[in-house]
């Protein structure tokens, strides 16, 4: 618990996996990250069944405020990528973690 | 764009692969990141965005219709934040105007 997993440790799963080499592994690591990113940046709504769903959603501008000096600050209209997970994806965790809380009490 | 949709995309850019194994790599890829997760751990993927999982509280809940006070038990929820690049990308990117969905209420948890 707590570690970090990189792009290595996905190449390395599918090195496990596929028995691709490790070159070709993390190749195509890359290339499904790149292949989600074009077809967001498309405009695009990418949904990964039983893991969850990429979309991107125009804001509006509006007025801000500097937390720290309370300065009025205009934010720009801008577009934002939206994660939803998908109930698998929440279950599963919740499944894994609350049992863990509840036996370390 | 949907899974199989991906898959179809990978493999035609690369016609030396069976379809079988880009799919099981795209399995791989997702069941690696959920069970990462499931473990408590963050997975950062530089310039596409970062994975983590946020915990909330247990905390007492009321049922609205009756008033009477439920416990709601702690809860853990995946959680996504956009990486540099990819953001800056989509802000840069030609969308065609109405393709976007316009932001929804209660949708301010991007920090920056």
């Amino acid at each position: 618990m707590g570690e970090t997993i990189t792009r290595a440790h996905l190449s390395e799963a599918v090195y496990q996996e596929v028995g691709l080499s490790r070159n070709e592994s993390a190749d195509l690591v890359e290339s499904v990250l790149q292949h989600i990113s074009d077809s967001l940046a498309n405009g695009d709504t990418v949904k990964l069944s039983s893991f969850g769903s990429f979309s991107v959603r125009q804001k509006g501008g509006r007025m801000g405020r500097n937390p720290k000096t309370g300065e009025e600050v205009p934010i720009k209209p801008r577009r934002v990528l939206v994660f939803r997970p998908s109930h698998v994806l929440k279950e599963h965790i919740n499944a894994a973690l609350s049992g863990k809380t509840a036996a370390a009490e | 764009m949907i899974k199989s949709e991906l898959v179809a995309r990978l493999a035609q850019a690369n016609p030396h692969l069976y379809q079988r194994d880009v799919e099981r790599i795209v399995s791989t890829i997702f069941d690696e990141i959920s069970a990462a997760l499931a473990r408590g751990d963050r997975v950062e993927l530089r310039g596409f965005g970062a994975f983590s999982v946020k915990s909330r509280p247990a905390r007492t809940g009321r049922n609205p219709r009756t008033g009477a006070p439920v416990h709601v038990d702690e809860k853990f929820v995946p959680f996504f934040k956009t990486g540099k690049e990819l953001r800056e990308r989509l802000n840069n990117a030609d969308i065609p105007e109405g393709k976007l969905l316009a932001a929804e209420e209660g949708d301010e948890d991007d920090e920056d």
